[in-house]
């Protein structure tokens, strides 16, 4: 167990093509962190660069106090969970688990200890003779997970690890991976770009975008205050209505450049804060054109006069509406989010 | 393509059985001939059907020696001697140097799979007269080293390997590091036993290529004691003053046959497997 200190990380690529421009990240002892960000950002890249599985092309990366930018992946004393599990096919299940501790001279007693106790703990204990090939997806997961875990490492290194795993699988596992890391309390880093995994799994999110972070804080931190157009668009699921401002005003008749702050050219609302009906805030209609039930509650896309873009709101329930209605609703002046295009972030 | 045609599948077949008996029928008539007494043989009209003489045949061979030829126990340790070691040998150097081609990073890397890829261009055949020279100045004529080392460097296995490496998903050797092993052990844990099948399926068809060499061995080895039995037979046909005793000559050549077979035979399952599936 170790912090981990990355700092002005930079990576170019053969070619001049700059994966991580100069990124700062501090992640503390024990802290699950979660890199979040649309394929191509640089997660996997500055992840591989924690694991040395990738150089560093400048700046400093350190595990538990120590610099580790020359040191083999072995030294780090990091273990990895890779998205195809990347177990040794031709290996048992216990063979895979005893892999890295007999290559680090650990006593036999010791690895029979800890291949059994991890076993226990991710109850793969009656596939331990069996090969990878005869496991379903799950179980090589677990067994993936199994390998990092006797290590004993300072600290975890997720790869996307639930993105080949089926829906529910992954809900299961991902609720398996945060009950496990709570109770070994490593560091842990995890990678993924899906972001309801993000916002579940993360002490801290780390939000990045072509090579830098946007953002980084607690998940609802997040959520209830995205710091550029970037988070907003990219947290929260369905996603955040934006708007032009002028187009709003336009629609809405109220001229909003005095009540929003200075620069502000866009602004945001999330699908659940849009309330149907009348009252306090930015009264709009339209019609609604699609809904979409999903059990608990039902998303409405409304096409309202002026806007170039369906209005998304999220209403309690199975809706009462049919496609083709006309709705009233309202945004709360609390709830908006002001944003500048020019800068991308927040103006308030 | 699923079809119910009688008439397709009869000429199909027919094609194939014709294709079988074209190859099969002068194994056949080796068989038959090593069956019979040289009577038989010298009376000018080749037997269709087997005789009662394999076992006198096959002892004969086995324990009379022809003039000018070495004992054939000899002749057939010089060709195993010389199939497993070309085997080995191309395994062993193409398999390394394939493993520094896919997973090492070196300059003027793509340049050394090419060189080693027009090789193939390149049999002994092309370049006998100096791959001769190169092995007379090495004082290697009429010894192992001579008769194998010319034949040992390998593109098709290297090719094959290197397919094969590329294959294998990089998060293993990406896992293996992590897991502290080095790239030799890398090598010999994870990339070795994982090779198994390929490894089985070129060893089939390196050891018979390497038993059925003819041309090289015969001008490398001048010295009858490393004289092989494709070499041999071959000298036992062509005798001096007398009239070839073919019977004796194909109980040789029936003898000669085995070892392939055998190899065939016994590695078959493992050869498919190698050329067909890759254990991932």
């Amino acid at each position: 167990m170790a912090p981990i200190k990355i700092s002005q990380v930079k990576k170019t690529y053969q070619g001049n093509v700059t994966a991580i421009h100069g990124l700062d990240l501090d992640i503390e002892d024990g802290e699950m962190v979660v890199l979040v960000g649309p394929s191509g950002c640089g997660k996997s890249t500055l992840l591989r660069m924690i694991a040395g599985l990738e150089t560093i092309t400048d700046g400093t990366i350190s595990i538990g106090g120590e610099v580790v930018n020359r040191k083999e992946p072995a030294e780090r004393d990091v273990a990895m969970v890779f998205q195809n599990y990347a177990l040794y096919p031709h290996m048992s299940v216990r063979q895979n688990l005893e892999y890295g501790l007999k290559n680090r001279g650990t006593p036999r007693e010791e690895i029979d200890r800890r291949v059994n106790e991890a076993a226990r703990v991710l109850e793969i204990a009656p596939f331990l003779e069996r090969k990878p090939r005869q496991l379903s997806g799950g179980q090589r997961q677990r067994v993936a997970m199994g390998r990092a875990i006797v290590r004993q490492p300072k600290a975890f290194l997720f790869d996307e690890p639930l993105s080949n795993l089926d829906a529910k699988l992954r809900g299961q596992m991902r609720i398996e991976i945060r009950r496990l890391q709570r109770s070994l309390k490593t560091t842990s880093v995890y990678v993924t770009h899906d972001q309801l995994e993000a916002m579940t799994l993360a002490d801290r999110l780390v939000v990045m975008n072509a090579g830098r972070i946007e953002q980084v804080g607690k998940p609802i931190e997040l959520y209830d205050r995205p710091a550029s157009l970037f988070v907003a668009g990219f947290i929260g699921s369905p996603p955040m209505n934006l708007f032009k401002l002028e187009a709003l005003s336009r629609v809405t008749g109220q001229d909003l450049s005095t009540t929003l702050p200075e620069n502000t050219d866009i602004v945001g609302i999330r699908p659940d804060r849009i309330e149907a009906g009348r009252g306090a805030g930015l009264h709009m209609f339209g019609v609604v054109e699609l809904i979409e039930p999903v059990g608990g509650e039902s998303h409405l896309y409304v096409r309202a006069e002026g806007l170039d873009q369906a209005v998304i709101i999220v209403v309690e329930g199975p809706s009462t509406l049919s496609e083709g209605e006309v709705l009233d609703f309202v945004l709360p002046l609390s709830a908006l989010h002001p944003f500048n295009t020019a800068t991308g972030r927040r103006t308030d | 393509m699923v079809e119910n045609r009688p008439f397709l599948a009869f000429l199909t077949h027919l094609v194939l059985i014709a294709g079988v008996a074209v190859i099969v029928f002068p194994v056949y008539i080796a068989v038959v001939a090593a069956t019979h007494d040289a009577t038989a043989m010298s009376s000018g009209m080749m037997p269709l059907w087997p005789g009662a003489h394999l076992w006198d045949n096959l002892m004969l061979t086995l324990t009379h020696q022809t003039p000018g030829l070495p004992p054939f126990w000899v002749m057939a340790w010089n060709s195993l001697w010389m199939a497993v070691i070309i085997t080995a040998g191309k395994i062993a150097i193409s398999i390394l140097s394939a493993f520094a081609i896919v997973y090492f990073k070196f300059p003027f890397r793509n340049l050394a799979f090419w060189l080693i890829f027009i090789t193939l261009m390149l049999p002994v055949e092309v370049r006998i007269i100096p791959t001769y020279s190169v092995v007379a100045n090495l004082g290697m004529l009429n010894s192992y080293l001579g008769l194998t080392v010319p034949l040992i460097a390998s593109a098709t296995a290297t090719f094959l390997f290197r397919q094969f490496f590329m294959t294998i998903p990089d998060e293993l050797m990406e896992a293996a590091r992590v897991d502290g092993a080095g790239p030799m052990k890398f090598f010999r844990d994870i990339l070795l036993p994982l090779s198994r099948t390929n490894i089985a399926a070129l060893c089939v068809i390196l050891f018979i290529f390497g038993w059925m060499q003819y041309l090289w061995p015969m001008l490398v080895t001048t010295d009858r004691n490393y004289y092989t039995l494709m070499m041999g037979v071959k000298r036992m046909a062509a005798v001096a003053d007398a009239d070839p005793q073919w019977n004796l000559i194909m109980a040789s050549v029936v003898l000669a046959m085995l070892p392939p077979i055998l190899i065939v035979i016994f590695m078959q399952r493992l050869f498919v497997k190698g050329l067909v599936e890759t254990e991932k």
